[in-house]
């Protein structure tokens, strides 16, 4: 028995040694296998993320589809093909946490792309930290994952901080001038909806707005009666709303059935909640943060312009592309454009060519600071008008002229 | 909180609006809390996943809307759906727990709400739902306070169903054997009545209840996939108050949690909402302990 068990505690020995030996030289290289450079990435493809998540893949993998139509990546006089391992994360942080461990120790893979959600990005950054390992992400916008002073860790997206600062500027360009206008505020309370608050009161105090209603909603949010009924006493200018899906659609539907009256009504997620399809003439005048929309004039040669991708990825998955998936095929696009430019795939070397960026893409310009955000692209805001998202602010990519103030319940 | 309060006070009809709203939301914790007082009462089961069949409830008159269901006859399909589904979790995995101890069935309830999320968010995705019945809103008081015909409907159905219920239970041959079994299941079986068919029809009949309840709330609120939980911890929550036997007591229950819950939102902030309603649970067991501690040394 006790030499079974010797034997035992050898083998594990043996296995332990062999494991370390492995995991320290499929660091020491890159994932190439002959032309091939594979990135790894965890996804939420099940669980509560999972519609985000296919957004996420579907953008990537229409990167890799047109990098590697156009004849891949070279460097160092050498062409390369990209390709993508996929973990699903089940829309757990944990999950992602480990994914990223097993991508760069199991898999050896030496790039990542990012996963959805702000949540998952911060639970896997601190193993590609660890490891050293760049991860251009193009899902998690919060701005405390900036913070920390990574170094491998990149966004192509604005962060949380600027969803809606655009629909204060604009309260208050509309106004001729902000002082004195009062704001309310709905706001989930999760990291990413308070950075949002965070925003917004910035500007409003900047703007010199008050801020006379300041909830917190409950993150298991189901009703918003107790918001709305003070909104309706107390008449704000401006009425902010950030709960992710969930939030955009019952605050749609909870002002449009209890007739709340107010001018000027900004969310995010909207397009995630399909405002326009679910509600119709409900959804009228709510002004919505977006990353992206087809409508702006960036152009880049391997999609062509905003709308050129806007057509590709309809023709191919048969719906438009919300901005999930626009700023995941940008985070592809920027992985290529540094691999080039370092001329090799030393982990180090693409970091640098990460940190030093700058590309124009059909997604907008893409410009790392010091902590890894990228500060070269405004948000937008779209207004919902005659069933449709069109783009109001900023003034140079507007595509109609922003309507308000919303009428009353009794006059539509 | 205090600038809340001076606010009620200078809006009275705030506080009515409020109140009104909250009833509204207490109907449908009323509704899940009848099948969840069944359940305890007859099965011993403390069920986890009643939220989760909330939801199912929601998807299935959403499914039925899709087929060209008005949205208003949803929700017998959506009860009579549910009733099939409750049926066949019983015969697959709770007569497993019946008689087991307490901690089995948590688990195992548990388990099944986590199964049913995760179907349904392969089945349904992940989206945000919601069904647009077309109903008009109500004005009361001058347009002071604004009702939601939707709400109203809701608010109905559920004491509809509350009446229906008692009458079945007191009335109905099954209703009987029901009681029958939650008194004494061994004396039941012994006189006669198949207690396993009971357990069944009283599971799945908590499932139709619910099923109702997601019905209405995918009309007037929201659904998605993980929207269970305030349902299950509501509804707990109103059967600890009110108590296994009284179906009367339920409803109140009910609407008192869901008036008071909106109260305390306004008044402390929506982020204390919650944590209120678990505060009044804790000083509603502590008083009711006191005040039968006090019964029973008056008996003495």
């Amino acid at each position: 028995m006790s030499r079974v068990r010797t034997l035992l505690r050898h083998a594990g020995a043996v296995f332990a040694c062999i494991a370390l030996v492995w995991a320290f030289v499929s660091q020491a290289h890159a994932k190439v296998e002959n032309d091939m450079v594979y990135l790894g990435a965890a996804i939420s493809l099940t669980g509560k993320y999972s519609t985000n998540g296919a957004h996420t893949q579907r953008g990537y993998d229409l990167a890799i589809e047109r990098i590697n139509a156009e004849g891949g990546v070279i460097v160092d006089g050498k062409t390369y093909k990209l390709a993508i391992i996929y973990y699903d994360d089940e829309s757990t942080p944990a999950r992602g946490a480990q994914l990223a461990e097993r991508l760069i120790q199991q898999d050896g893979v030496t790039f990542i792309l990012g996963p959805y959600s702000s949540g998952l990005t911060r639970a896997m950054a601190p193993i590609i930290e660890k490891y050293g390992i760049p991860m251009v992400e193009a899902n998690g916008a919060s701005i405390s994952l900036f913070e920390e002073g990574y170094k491998y860790l990149f966004a192509v997206l604005s962060t949380t901080e600027q969803y809606l600062q655009g629909a204060v500027a604009l309260a208050a360009q509309t106004a001729g001038d902000g002082e004195g206008l009062r704001v309310a505020l709905a706001m989930e309370n999760d990291p990413f909806s308070q950075d949002v608050r965070t925003g917004v009161i910035a500007d409003a105090e900047h703007h010199g707005m008050r801020v006379i209603i300041d909830d917190k909603l409950p993150p298991d949010l189901s009703d918003l009666a107790a918001t709305l009924a003070k909104v309706r006493v107390l008449k704000p200018d401006l009425l902010v709303v950030s709960g992710h899906a969930k939030g955009a659609a019952l605050a749609i539907r909870q002002i449009a059935d209890g007739r709340v009256d107010v001018p000027m009504l900004a969310l995010t997620h909207c397009d995630a909640a399909q405002i326009i399809e679910k509600f119709g003439e409900k959804a009228e005048y709510a002004l919505c943060a977006s990353q992206w929309a087809p409508g702006l004039s960036y152009s880049d040669p391997l999609f062509g312009s905003a709308s050129d991708f806007a057509t590709l990825f309809e023709e191919t998955y048969g719906y438009a592309p919300p901005y999930q998936a626009a700023e995941s095929a940008a985070a592809v696009m920027v992985f290529a454009d540094a691999f080039e430019r370092a001329g090799t795939f030393d982990t180090l070397a693409v970091r640098d060519a990460l940190s030093a960026t700058d590309l124009m893409t059909f997604y907008g310009r893409i410009d790392f600071d010091e902590a890894g955000r990228n500060i070269a692209k405004p948000m937008v805001l779209y207004q919902v008008q005659d069933g449709k998202f069109r783009v109001v602010y900023p003034a140079e990519f507007a595509e109609a002229p922003f309507r308000h103030p919303t009428p009353r319940w009794a006059d539509r | 909180m205090l600038d809340n309060l001076q606010l009620l006070f200078s809006y009275p009809v705030l506080g009515a609006d409020l109140i009104a709203n909250g009833l509204m939301i207490g109907s449908i914790f009323a509704l899940a809390a009848f099948g969840m007082a069944l359940v305890w009462g007859v099965l011993g089961i403390i069920n986890i996943a009643q939220g989760e069949f909330v939801m199912l409830g929601g998807f299935v008159a959403l499914t039925a809307a899709e087929f060209g269901v008005p949205p208003l006859a949803t929700i017998p399909i959506a009860a009579a759906g549910l009733f099939v589904i409750g049926w066949g979790l019983y015969r697959l995995v709770i007569f497993r727990i019946v008689d087991r101890d307490l901690f089995v069935s948590l688990l195992a309830t548990f388990g099944l709400s986590i199964v049913l999320q995760q179907l349904s968010n392969e089945v349904f995705g992940a989206d945000v739902q919601t069904l647009e019945t077309g109903l008009g809103t109500l004005y009361l008081l001058d347009g002071q306070i604004v009702l939601p015909e939707i709400k109203l409907v809701a608010f109905g159905t559920a004491l509809i169903v509350g009446l229906l219920l008692w009458a079945f239970l007191k009335r109905a041959r099954l209703g009987q054997a029901i009681r029958a079994t939650a008194q004494n299941a061994r004396a039941a079986r012994i006189l006669g009545i198949d207690t396993d068919r009971v357990y069944a029809a009283t599971f799945a009949l908590n499932a139709a209840l619910c099923g109702a309840a997601g019905s209405l709330v995918v009309m007037a609120w929201t659904i998605h996939p993980y929207i269970g939980l305030p349902y299950t911890v509501r509804s707990f929550l109103v059967v600890v108050v009110a108590g296994l036997g009284n179906i009367i007591a339920v409803i109140a229950a009910g609407l008192g949690l869901g008036a008071l819950e909106n109260l305390a939102g306004f008044i402390l902030g929506t982020e204390y909402q919650i944590a209120f309603v678990f505060v009044a649970m804790v000083v509603i067991l502590v008083v009711r302990n006191w005040v039968l501690r006090r019964k029973r040394e008056y008996l003495k």
